[in-house]
């Protein structure tokens, strides 16, 4: 099963089990991690689950898709390696992703 | 004040669950005005998956928030309920047994024999930007909407945003201000192709500017602002203005619920499960502002608990008549109200 790291704002680091087909925001959902709101529940209508993926997992990730680069908008201190996290799937390609949860979603 | 308007329930919420209340009260003869603070019908539905498939309403497969709205108005309108949209309930006030007022911040008053709280997740409300110190500034020179254009004329404006209501903000306010600035963080607008194109035209004119970037820090004293900063990709501008107006969409705040008297645990209410009413008698909650051992946040579990409201609330409304449970399938009645016998 692949893992991912969350670190949230204040440095605090959880590796989790991410079940496959899945998407990151359904895991730190499941995780109780903290900084993911996920308001609308992942139809990448809200932009509150917002994720700055690390930058050397970029390449792997993918940037946003056009409907969620609009979404992205909606959300704050954005930066360039930005991802909303209902829109990146769990797949054997980013065992080991690397994402930081921001301090604010907008609420 | 405007004159009160007098109704049987008043339902605040216009998301599925509130529409489904209005049928089952109106099987009831109990008439109801709804309350939403969107300016469309749908709630949750309409703004945030309007387009995305529902696969759990019971015999219908697939339908999309949009079309689970249109379905439900086609299906209560044979009750004819009076909708106020872009309006937030205040205030709920208990006047007597089974009357309630009930005062909007539109200043309508309604009284009413019952409220049914359908605020799902509370009411939608302007997102803030995560400026350090940006309160102080809120409702002075930080606005989250336009009441008066006439407001903005001959100041510095600073419109951050790039959806509909930044750019229409942009085109509308541009004739007003002194200067306006509108903030992106990015060259691409996600707005009606149009506006964008007007917009562009107003800034390759130089009547107004643009910036790519993401506004940070705030200068001012008391509220009355004198300056922005703008992160942009090569630094950091300072842009003199008098007013911002952010636009980030919405997001669902619990708002004025919690001042109105009821028992609250964690931003929900409490109800009893066999009609679905909250500690004061005559104010029920229905759908996902409610909670109870079991509870499910499915518009399904909604629509049920609409159901058993409506058999309490009939006390209310007919306190001196006797409730006789009917079918739609067979019962005269029923289906005169539908208009289909």
């Amino acid at each position: 099963m692949p893992k991912i790291t969350f670190i949230e704002h204040d440095g605090t680091k959880h590796t989790v089990d991410a079940e496959l087909g899945s998407t990151v925001m359904e895991t730190a959902l499941r995780n109780d991690i903290g900084g993911i709101v996920a308001e609308c529940g992942g139809s990448c209508t809200c932009a509150t689950c917002l994720v700055h993926v690390d930058e050397a997992w970029f390449a792997k990730t993918g940037g946003p898709s056009a409907e969620e680069n609009d979404m992205l908008d909606s959300a704050f201190e954005v930066k360039p390696t930005s991802r909303l996290s209902c829109q990146i799937k769990v797949s054997e390609e980013i065992d080991g992703l690397v994402v930081y949860t921001p301090s604010y979603q907008g609420r | 004040m405007s004159e009160t308007i007098k109704t049987d329930v008043l339902i605040i919420g216009a998301g599925p669950v509130g529409l489904f209340a209005v049928f089952e009260l109106g099987l009831l003869d109990i008439k109801s005005h709804l309350v939403d603070i969107l300016d469309k019908i749908g709630g949750q539905c309409a703004e945030l998956y309007p387009e995305k498939p529902i696969y759990d309403i019971p015999g219908i497969p697939l339908i999309t928030g949009h079309g689970l709205t249109d379905a439900l108005l086609e299906q209560i309108k044979p009750f004819k309920p009076i909708f106020h949209l872009g309006e937030m309930v205040l205030k709920v006030e208990k006047l007597g047994d089974a009357q309630f007022r009930v005062t909007t911040d539109g200043d309508k008053v309604f009284e009413c024999k019952c409220v049914v709280v359908a605020a799902g997740g509370g009411s939608f409300q302007p997102k803030r930007p995560p400026i350090q110190g940006i309160e102080p500034y809120e409702e002075k020179s930080v606005f989250y909407a336009v009441r008066k254009m006439e407001a903005f004329r001959g100041k510095k404006l600073l419109i951050v945003g790039g959806g509909d209501s930044a750019l229409d903000w942009t085109l509308n306010l541009q004739p007003f201000a002194e200067r306006l600035t509108l903030v992106h963080r990015r060259d691409e607008f996600r707005g009606a192709p149009d506006s964008v194109n007007k917009m562009r035209a107003l800034v390759a004119s130089g009547e107004m500017d643009m910036k790519i970037g993401q506004v940070t820090a705030l200068e001012g004293d008391d509220g009355v602002l004198t300056a922005a900063s703008i992160k942009t990709k090569d630094g950091v501008d300072r842009i003199e203005c008098d007013a911002m107006l952010p636009f980030f969409g919405l997001t669902m705040k619990l708002g004025p619920v919690a001042d109105w008297g009821l028992t609250m645990e964690e931003e929900l209410i409490p109800v009893d499960t066999a009609a679905f009413e909250t500690n004061i008698p005559g104010i029920f909650a229905i759908g996902d502002i409610n909670t109870y051992p079991g509870k499910l946040k499915l518009i399904l579990s909604g629509f049920h608990e609409g159901a058993l409201m409506a058999q309490k609330a009939y006390h209310y409304v007919y306190p001196d008549k006797r409730l006789v449970f009917q079918y739609t399938t067979s019962s005269t009645s029923l289906q005169k109200k539908l208009g289909v016998a």
